[in-house]
């Protein structure tokens, strides 16, 4: 097992650690200003020091991340029940979704700002939920419509009640398709909840803290954020791993690791 | 009172539209209880359609079908139906005994009872040690006897059967056909059973309908005479090989050539 471990991660350790080393070698052998790329040990420094601004402004926008995901998670699994069960709903939602997965969240932003206030959190709860939201949905209705037709037929040939084709066959199709799409939501939801507090939002939080060291060139500072951003990032991508292993042990992505 | 009667079924596909297909035309066909039917003929001859409209999963353009001396929707009400396809179509999420237990599950069976039930279609199809495995742990005989379990798991009076071991290698079908043969026997269901395999029609069957395609239609219905049980010195009988050949020269008469796999 632990040389199966080694194996599996061991070369990802090598090229993490490589990589370090020769980003603060270049820094140092070619003298790169802190404000173009501080080296690794200056931001690891800077991380240490910074920490107890660094938390709590993390942990606030890491729980605007949660909710937005939360929230954007309901409302997708609502529509593309819908969606999936009503061909009119699909048809007449899927360009309203397009259309609010093209919204750049720059424009978001402001908007959310104008409705819920600028230093309310919920501003940022909202521009994520709409981010996180078409592709979770997108791929939900596809997983929900995804089971072979024979598998459709044989359910129909029990005369089984649609919530029960539902809740028996559509939705653990759907479940590799929801993982997948969680994959990309939970990356999605942090970066899209820095972003929004980047224009606007509580002070106290990793978007306002990198607007404010970047505009006073303490570049090492926003680097350290940046850093406990990927943190968050990682640490909800592995809850999503670890979830997908444990809920379809089954699944041909899953069964091969096991 | 025959377990099915079709009487004038016809059957087409995009009526009106560019490409409307005939798919069926006038079939008539009448099957006694506990009798094993095939039907066999050259692909697009409507066979697999023909299962589906007794099943109640397409309505006939005309023609009326018959039950167990009802409509095929009320059969289907009644889970008078146990379906087979030629995938084995297991859940991949459920373990085998759970898979089994799927209808029982739908039609609101306790949970003793259906594991009860399960335990004994496993051991009919001899399965009783893979209860616990996932579908994936298996090869696609072992499936498709889940499948046929799955099938007889809610004593259905008819069990209607799609090429169910056409994907299957020659041993482990001719084994298949020697197992579906003595649960035929054990649990005493009709049988319906689309193929495209001479030997296996003849081998298994009490009749075999030969259909033709463009419109498909029965051109022949063959009693295959063979003693009871079959075992498997009959594939080496002189009379099998009769009959192989009447049924393989009906084939030839409907498309000019043997049928394709």
């Amino acid at each position: 097992m632990t040389s199966d471990r080694l194996h599996k991660y061991g070369p990802a350790i090598v090229l993490f650690v490589g990589a370090l080393a020769v980003w603060e070698g270049a820094v140092r052998v070619f003298d790169i200003q802190g404000f173009i790329l501080p080296a690794p040990s200056a931001i690891a420094a800077t991380f240490a020091s910074q920490w107890s601004e660094l938390w709590p402004a993390g942990l606030g926008t890491f729980l605007s991340a949660l909710g937005g995901l939360a929230l954007g998670s309901v409302v997708a699994f609502l529509a593309s029940l819908s969606a999936a069960r009503w061909t009119a709903v699909r048809d007449g939602a899927m360009p309203l979704a397009i259309a609010a997965n093209s919204t750049p969240i720059i424009v978001l932003a402001p908007i959310a700002n104008a409705w819920f206030g600028l230093l309310n959190p919920f501003g940022t709860i909202a521009v994520v939920a709409v981010l996180v939201f078409f592709p979770i949905m997108i791929n939900l209705v596809r997983g929900l419509t995804s089971a072979p037709a024979t598998q459709v037929e044989l359910m129909r040939s029990y005369a089984t009640p649609s919530r029960t084709v539902l809740a028996k066959l559509q939705m653990p199709s759907a479940l590799p398709y929801l993982f997948s799409a969680m994959k990309v939501a939970v990356a999605l939801s942090v970066i899209g909840a820095i972003v929004k507090e980047y224009f606007g939002g509580p002070q106290d939080r990793l978007g306002q803290y990198i607007t404010l060291k970047a505009g006073l060139f303490q570049f090492e500072e926003a680097w350290a954020a940046i850093v406990l951003a990927s943190a968050f990032g990682i640490l909800l991508y592995t809850v999503v791993v670890a979830l997908e292993r444990r809920v379809m042990p089954w699944h041909v992505s899953v069964r091969s690791a096991s | 009172m025959n377990t099915l009667e079709l009487t004038g079924i016809t059957m087409v596909f995009n009526q009106g539209g560019a490409n409307e297909v005939t798919a069926l035309d006038g079939i008539d066909l009448s099957v006694a209880p506990g009798e094993f039917i095939s039907l066999i003929g050259p692909s697009g001859c409507g066979k697999s359609t023909l299962l589906r409209l007794v099943g109640d999963l397409l309505s006939p353009t005309s023609g009326t079908a018959q039950v167990n001396s009802k409509t095929p929707h009320q059969a289907r009400l009644d889970r008078d139906y146990g379906m087979v396809f030629q995938s084995a179509t297991l859940l991949e999420w459920r373990r085998i005994a759970e898979n089994v237990e799927l209808p029982l599950e739908v039609m609101g069976v306790a949970k003793a009872q259906r594991e009860a039930t399960a335990r004994e279609m496993l051991e009919l199809v001899q399965l009783e040690k893979f209860s616990d495995h996932y579908p994936w742990q298996l090869s696609g005989g072992m499936q498709q006897r889940v499948a046929i379990a799955r099938a007889l798991s809610f004593k259905p009076s008819i069990l209607l059967m799609d090429e169910p071991f056409g994907a299957l290698d020659e041993m482990t079908r001719e084994r298949m056909q020697m197992e579906l043969l003595r649960i035929w026997e054990e649990t005493n269901t009709t049988i319906v059973f689309v193929t495209h395999s001479i030997p296996e029609a003849v081998f298994l069957s009490t009749r075999v309908v030969v259909m033709s395609p463009r419109p498909g239609q029965i051109s022949d219905v063959i009693d295959i005479d063979l003693p009871q049980p079959r075992v498997f010195e009959t594939r080496e009988d002189t009379r099998f090989f009769e009959l192989l050949t009447k049924v393989r020269e009906s084939l030839r008469k409907v498309e000019g050539e043997e049928p394709g796999a």
